[in-house]
């Protein structure tokens, strides 16, 4: 004998239908909604470790244009060939990964000295930035180095990320930080 | 991974160490289990505590943290000197047969020949084969040789005896030959049928000899003849899920997109630059060696164009001054303190949370509170953002501003992720950015653009890079990740042809794979492994056929692995040197004389046409064309055979020469926040980090589901050790080392055991590194809000510079004045 | 499957046949734990709370990895975790996944008061109605795996469904989905009693465990969650499952020859309830002190 789960519920699918045959009502319990029946299922990966299961994202809302799709369950993706719709713990509570009143969802800002965060506009923040990126490559920028050897490096600003992220957002930081001339970056590959 | 997650169903035996798969990739251990359940494949797992994996393991062997590589070099003598290795294969496919230079010398008194101690490094003349004026290298095909590698590489290893073994690891003889019998086993009688897969992860990379210690593991996979075959293989099992990806597109120090050599002060020019990292081929004279890298070129200028578009001309050496050139041995290591001296005021991060992650956490606080601004983009708050309010430190005193840029989590992003198999799947957003957030690769590229724009008012240095930036995205200030996708897999920028003249692809098209790209400015692409992801035909990396013909695990047609989407890396060895698979029931690959090309269900990591009669190696990537046991040159700095040496905080003098115990090239940054402890002074517990299955880094203790599963800091200490220390589990312990203190809870479990290394009891201490002062159990007052890496050492691989978590010494106490 | 899936076949405190009962052919489903595959990695705890909506629970160190000491009545499935020394020195990590064994002679079904508020499918899932649940406790005490756990704010008794919504749409229980080593596995009990003993067969000729076993008391009619042990002689080891599970006597005895006097007591225990509440009033809520519990996962019941 070779168990078959789908076997399995196709013959109990025709059990179902034999019963019809006879007169006796059976009794049932009240059926209970399954809570992802109205869902729209949106295929993803796992962020966290580098197995990248496959996981389906059930959202509400329809994708009509006036509706904001909002994340109500995580699964795995049945289909995905290493995961094979499992999980992990971690995995299986991506649901509190989204919806989390812990998420960041607004620019801040600490100033010199000061013991709390502030609320700053994106527009402010990101003008801020810029500036202190310029300011300090115009000061910084290194075109030669000590032996005179042409270096074009901006050595006084460092990134660190990438490792969570997509590689279209990696690409985005090494294209950028290479044209400024950063030569401190960095993932968390080595840690 | 060389190999795949769903290749490991394929093997016979499993040699797990320095990993915990069961408690790190639970959904890729699952093939593991899957072998056990189909093939009766035996899993053995070394660590020092027996883990999850070690629950459903054949056996566990116990071993002291840091002393891995004399395991690894015990198995390899045996192997040798016990005739269970794979002849064929070792004759045919590694450099066993190469001639050494005649003064070449081994570690007998701890370091090989050319040591200056003036300097602490190597003159590695004589790490190099005997060569013909022609170049080709002088081989010895009956491996008898004096000066032959295979010969050198048991003299080498005719030290690491089951009796060393014993001494060093504190695993007893007759478990150490156990494995011994189990693993190398699959040899017996010659048979070439069977195979052994190596899984490793940060447990191996984590020490201050960690390269050397996974050479060892490539080596003995070598010499068993498991490489590029299904079942095999050296798979390193990758942390974060986009950890292959960041490090394949070079946010890293040491290299450019695609493993691309970073071009440095002294290079001068490109060509001078291409010079040097374009390697020539090293090849006997008995074997072909199509040495792939000979290609650096093509990959180099079509990653300048592809940065800089028209600015890069054949003229300007493809913009070659717009590529900085980092100082030669700078490291990331370095950066807190040279934060702390001043040279680095500004700092970006982007879902990477340092202060958690460098070692020496004292040392990033400090270097943090330097800086005149630090951006951080991140979906939770973490401890870097918060450094200033860090425990013990006074807010109104650190003056630096902080920057916190909401950005997205995986649920709200498109675009591709690398697995540890390579394997680079798309997907797509499933809902928008919460509140105010926003995609992180439009927050940098709006952060560039306002740099831009000051530049195009202001002017100011050098601004040709950023002027000339390749930047022609729809929405400039929205780049899609579908844009940036196809920059990575590249395009023809003239009329493309082929190498048979045959086909050819129109100018601005997308360039089917990296055979096409070109080294006279013809073509752009950002990554040249990536080339082939996104083709004319589509993102191959949405691809979902569930299909796999073979059987094998190979799934090719579900999304796209990189290179050409080949799924097992030097396949090639999985043929015997006819051409036919060593074991026909697992063939991923075989020649076909009627075709006359290379044929099966995995794409060819060979010259597809090139015939067994023509004797190509089948390790494309090396200059030898062959694998190598005898690494030559520079490519180690620390030796061309893998020589162990204790921790830098070790608790015992090394047993094979005790004189020169630690790495001679280990570095250790000298200031006051880089003390290392020693048994003498009380130190004398080794202690190691882990990671567990219930908590992502620094992640998951936001995620209230999580923080149930595993709700404070621990640390697991075995009965024997409480027992002398009257520690109680449950109790609240300081573990100190030379640098600080760390407070959490006991577990106190039988599943961690002393063992007797060098005639000496030792404890060992595993602490799990998920918690800082920010978080879930910390704001609610739960844990000491201490850091792991307050007291993990700040020594390093010499070859990578990762730091020692795996190995360093504490003393454990109770902690006085807390509530338990 | 659908509606199969609901069709009734026992009642509790229901005199009388069943309708329906033996008009069709009955296909039993069950659960196979094999625990020898089980990496302890907690996916089927969490999967199980995602999917059930339940509210995190409040837990404390343990000195050891299990996430708290017994299942509770939000927390309706738990790896217990022993570790054990084997008398050769080496070491043994008995990991098992514990909840509702889905008996086929339910003791909870057998000792619950209140008509209809336990019910067991054709199928064999043991599932309560809480609205029909009177809080009375007796099931916990019916239950020889102590699995049925109240909830002292709703003031009522839960336990695992076996996903009986999943299963109605043909889809498995939300904690063998999750299963990343497939030690937990879903179908008909005869396949699942075939794959175990499958699998016990494995384990004694190629794994060295001579006494590896399936675990399926027929104390309790055999039950719709069985386990392959290393040690099937020793199920007290894992957790403490028990050996021979049996319904206790006592509520045999009140269900049957002294089924007045239970619900003489039964209708006591309610008057003095009733009589303590107008006396002092009801009891005080408990303060909400989880932060983590502030997302959402409100009781569904409550």
């Amino acid at each position: 004998m070779n168990p078959n789960r789908r076997q399995f519920l196709q013959t109990a699918a025709g059990a179902g239908a034999l019963a019809l045959g006879f007169d006796l009502q059976p009794l049932r319990a009240q059926a209970r909604a399954l809570k992802t029946a109205k869902t729209t299922e949106t295929r993803s990966n796992c962020p966290y470790c580098a197995v990248c299961c496959g996981v389906i994202i059930h959202t509400i809302g329809d994708r009509s244009k006036n509706v904001v799709p909002q994340v109500v369950h995580v699964e795995g993706d049945p289909d995905h060939p290493v995961n094979r719709g499992t999980l992990c713990p971690k995995g299986a509570a991506l649901l509190q990964d989204c919806v989390n009143d812990r998420r960041l969802t607004k620019p801040q800002v600490r100033r010199p000295g000061k013991t709390e965060w502030e609320d700053i506009s994106w527009d402010q923040a990101l003008q801020e930035l810029a500036r202190r990126i310029k300011d300090d490559r115009d000061r910084g920028f290194l075109e030669f180095d000590e032996h005179g050897r042409k270096v074009n490096r901006f050595p006084n600003i460092a990134f660190a990320g990438g490792a969570t992220d997509s590689n279209e957002f990696c690409w985005m930081a090494v294209k950028t930080m290479a044209a400024l001339g950063v030569i401190r970056h960095e993932n968390v590959a080595r840690t | 991974m060389t190999n795949s997650w769903t290749d490991i169903a394929n093997t016979d035996v499993m040699l797990i160490m320095g990993a915990n798969p069961a408690e790190n990739h639970p959904c890729g251990f699952k093939w593991a289990l899957e072998a056990k359940r189909k093939r009766n494949a035996r899993i053995i797992v070394v660590d020092p505590r027996f883990t999850r994996t070690a629950a459903t393991a054949d056996f566990h062997v116990p071993i002291r943290a840091g002393s891995d590589m004399v395991f690894v070099g015990g198995l390899i003598r045996y192997a040798i000197a016990n005739n269970l290795y794979a002849h064929e294969y070792v004759t045919h496919y590694s450099n066993a047969a190469f001639l050494v230079h005649p003064d070449f010398q081994l570690p007998e008194d701890g370091v090989f020949s050319g040591f200056q101690e003036v300097t602490s490094d190597y003159d590695r003349t004589t790490w190099s084969y005997q060569t013909r004026p022609d170049g080709t290298v002088i081989t010895d095909a009956s491996m008898q040789h004096p000066h032959c590698v295979f010969q050198l590489l048991r003299r080498h290893y005719s030290r690491y005896t089951p009796e060393m073994v014993e001494q060093v690891t504190g695993v007893p003889i007759p478990l150490f030959l156990r494995v011994a019998d189990e693993f190398l086993g699959i040899r017996k009688h010659g048979d070439m049928k069977r195979t052994g897969t190596l899984i490793y992860s940060l447990g191996w990379t984590h020490h201050s000899t960690g390269t050397q210690i996974i050479r060892s593991g490539a080596m003995l996979q070598l010499l068993l003849g498991n490489m590029g075959r299904p079942g095999g293989g050296v798979n390193a099992l990758r942390g974060h899920s986009n950890v292959q990806g960041a490090t394949d597109l070079a946010i890293t120090w040491d290299s450019l997109p695609g493993y691309l050599k970073q071009p440095t002060a002294s290079d001068g020019s490109f060509e001078a630059w291409m010079k040097r990292t374009t390697p020539a081929v090293l090849k006997p004279e008995e074997t072909q060696s199509l040495n792939y890298w000979a290609n650096t070129p093509r990959f180099a200028v079509s990653l300048m164009k592809s940065l800089y578009g028209p600015a890069a001309t054949k003229e300007n050496g493809w913009a070659y001054d717009y590529i900085p050139k980092p100082p030669d041995g700078r490291a990331w290591w370095g950066l807190s303190q040279e934060m702390i001296q001043g040279k680095v005021q500004g700092m970006i991060c982007f879902g990477m949370n340092v202060l958690g992650l460098m070692a020496g956490a004292h040392r990033t606080q400090a270097a943090l509170g330097h800086l005149d601004w630090l951006a951080v983009c991140e979906i939770f708050p973490d401890e870097t953002s918060e450094f200033w309010c860090a425990p013990g430190i006074r807010a109104h005193e650190i003056q630096t501003t902080v920057y916190r840029l909401p950005g997205v989590g995986f649920a709200e992003k498109s675009g591709t992720t690398v697995n540890s198999a390579r394997m680079l799947q798309w997907k797509d957003a499933a809902a928008p950015p919460p509140g105010d957030a926003r995609i992180d690769q439009e927050i940098l590229a709006q952060l560039f653009l306002r740099v831009r724009d000051l530049y195009i008012q202001e002017g100011g240095k050098f601004p040709e890079p950023i002027l000339n930036l390749t930047w022609d995205y729809k929405i400039a200030d929205k780049p899609s990740s579908e844009e940036l996708a196809r920059e990575l897999n590249g395009r023809a920028l003239a009329e493309a042809t082929d190498e048979s003249g045959k086909r050819s692809v129109a100018a601005g098209k997308q360039v089917p794979d990296f055979t096409w790209l070109r080294d006279d400015g013809s073509t752009a692409c950002a990554c040249w492994i990536y080339s082939g992801s996104w083709t004319e035909d589509g993102a191959q990396t949405k691809r979902r056929n569930t299909d796999d013909p073979s059987g094998l695990g190979i799934f090719p047609n579900w999304a796209w692995a990189w290179p050409l989407n080949r799924r097992v890396l030097y396949n090639r060895a999985s043929c015997d040197p006819a051409g036919k698979p060593w074991d026909p029931k697992r063939a991923s690959l075989w020649w076909s004389e009627k075709d006359g090309r290379w044929l099966g269900p995995d794409v060819p990591d060979f010259k597809v046409t090139s015939p067994p009669r023509d004797k190509m190696g089948p390790f494309i990537m090396n200059a030898e064309g062959l694998g190598r046991f005898f690494a030559p040159g520079a490519l180690m700095l620390d030796g061309p055979f893998p020589e162990h040496y204790e921790p830098i905080e070790g608790p015992i003098a090394n047993p094979l020469h005790p004189g020169r115990s630690t790495n001679p090239l280990g570095k250790k940054i000298e200031t006051p926040f880089d003390r290392f402890g020693k048994p003498s002074e009380g130190f004398t517990a080794v202690a190691f980090t882990m990671r567990m299955t219930e908590h992502y880094h620094f992640w998951t203790k936001n995620n209230p589901a999580n923080v149930q599963l595993v709700p404070e800091p621990f640390a697991e200490i075995g009965e024997d050790m409480a027992r002398d220390l009257g520690i109680s589990g449950g109790d609240f312990i300081r573990i100190t080392s030379a640098r600080g203190y760390h407070i959490c809870r006991a577990m106190v479990t039988k599943r961690l055991r002393p063992l007797k290394v060098a005639g000496k009891v030792v404890y060992q201490v595993g602490i799990p590194f998920n918690w800082g002062f920010r978080g879930i159990a910390e704001d609610a007052g739960k844990t000491s809000r201490t850091l792991i890496n307050h007291i993990t050492p700040t020594s390093y691989d010499i070859n990578t510079r990762t730091p020692e978590y795996k190995s360093f010494l504490v003393k454990v106490e109770k902690a006085r004045g807390l509530r338990s | 499957m659908s509606e199969e899936s609901r069709r009734i076949q026992k009642i509790s405190a229901h005199s009388g046949p069943v309708p329906g009962a033996g008009a069709a052919r009955e296909l039993k489903v069950a659960k196979l734990i094999d625990v020898t595959t089980c990496i302890g990695c907690k996916a089927c705890e969490v999967a199980c709370q995602e999917w059930n909506d339940l509210p995190f629970a409040d837990t404390t160190f343990q000195n050891n990895h299990q996430t708290m000491p017994d299942t509770a009545w939000n927390y309706w499935t738990l790896i217990t975790m022993d570790e054990v020394q084997k008398p050769d020195g080496s070491m043994n990590w008995l990991l098992r996944k514990d909840g509702c064994m889905h008996c086929a002679e339910p003791g909870c079904l057998a000792a619950c008061p209140a008509e209809g508020a336990i019910v067991q499918y054709a199928n064999g899932i043991v599932d309560f109605n809480h609205e029909l649940c009177i809080g009375c406790q007796y099931c916990t005490i019916g239950c020889p795996f102590n699995i049925p756990k109240f909830n002292p704010q709703s003031k009522k008794v839960f336990k695992c469904t076996l996903c009986t919504d999943r299963v109605e749409q043909g889809l498995e229980p939300a904690c063998i989905k999750s299963c990343p080593t497939g030690c937990l596995q879903f179908g008909s009990k005869e396949d699942m009693l075939h794959v175990a003993g499958e699998r016990a067969a494995q384990l004694r000729d190629h794994s060295g465990f001579p006494d590896a076993g399936v675990y399926d008391p027929p104390g309790v009619g055999g039950t719709g969650v069985i386990y392959v042990l290393h040690d099937v002689n020793t199920p007290e080891a894992y957790g403490g499952l028990p050996k021979e599970p049996r319904i206790p006597r006592a509520v045999w005895l009140w269900k049957q020859p002294l089924k007045w006097l239970g619900n003489a007591a039964m209708l006591g225990g309610i008057l003095g309830m009733a009589a303590h509440y107008f006396l002092f009033g009801p009891k005080p809520e408990p303060v909400e002190t989880k932060a983590q519990n502030r997302n959402r996962h409100e009781d569904p019941l409550a």
